[in-house]
């Protein structure tokens, strides 16, 4: 089996990544409460808006009648987090970003919960909401992170989402 | 030479392991390390639509060519977020 970095499950290291006062905050988080590390985050005197997205399990009804209780999310640990500070260099070549947070939740969300958390710090705000639109789209579409619906009655269904596509080293972000 | 093969989501429920190790000829591609692992465990053809393939924890070709102690990685269509 896989062991998980010591990002998962090290509050000593997640609680020193949060109170960084320079630098990116890009987590894989398997605790609660994860979420309200944010506020602590925030204070960059070169940004003039930060733009946050939250992605939240929104409750479902199959068409045999189940009711979804959680998303499980699972990872590939250490390439979804280079994958992540990737993104972060890339979002940097299209925007000026100041500062940014990425934060994905593995194991059980339970329905209204937050999964994944996108940040983004920047001078002026359409910048901040053209980037953080980007981070959570291109997140969705490359980082190997996938989640199973899981139903009241137990039984779990793997979502398919995107095929990542195999970029060069060469080719645009 | 020897080769990892990480399988996630549900091609891991579905083989019932998270790993697979493979002993493969020099110069063997990632195609190559995928096929013996469906060729290992049937019940994963067709279990997801489409996979991509990473190999030392980045997407690559499946013309890809490993090397001793490669890790390569079947990555069913991803859904973060």
């Amino acid at each position: 089996m896989q062991t998980r970095p010591a990002q998962l499950t090290d509050r000593d290291a997640w609680l020193r990544l949060r109170r960084a006062r320079h630098g990116d905050l890009v987590a894989l988080i398997d605790f609660s409460p994860w979420e309200d590390a944010l506020p602590e985050f925030w204070g960059d005197p070169a940004a003039g808006g930060i733009d946050v997205f939250i992605g939240t399990t929104r409750a479902e009804t199959h068409a045999d009648g189940r009711e979804l209780v959680a998303l499980d999310y699972e990872a590939y640990p250490e390439m979804a987090l280079s994958q992540m500070r990737d993104l972060a260099r890339r979002v940097r070549e299209r925007w000026p970003v100041v500062r940014l947070a990425l934060l994905h939740r593995v194991g059980r969300v339970a329905v209204g919960q937050p999964s994944v958390v996108v940040a983004v710090a920047s001078p002026h705000r359409a910048e901040a909401f053209e980037a953080c639109r980007w981070l959570i789209d291109t997140l969705k579409a490359e980082v190997p992170i996938w989640k199973k619906e899981v139903w009241a009655d137990g039984s779990g269904t793997w979502v398919e989402g995107a095929v990542p596509e195999a970029r060069g080293a060469g080719d645009a972000g | 030479m020897k080769v990892r093969v990480l399988l996630f989501a549900v091609l891991r429920d579905r083989a019932g392991v998270a790993e697979v190790s493979l002993d493969l000829p020099e110069g063997a591609t990632v195609a190559a390390a995928a096929e013996a692992v469906l060729h290992r465990f049937p019940d994963l053809r067709g279990a997801a639509r489409s996979l991509a393939y990473a190999l030392n924890r980045a997407y690559c070709r499946p013309d890809a060519r490993l090397k001793e102690a490669d890790e390569v990685a079947l990555i069913p269509p991803v859904s973060g977020g």
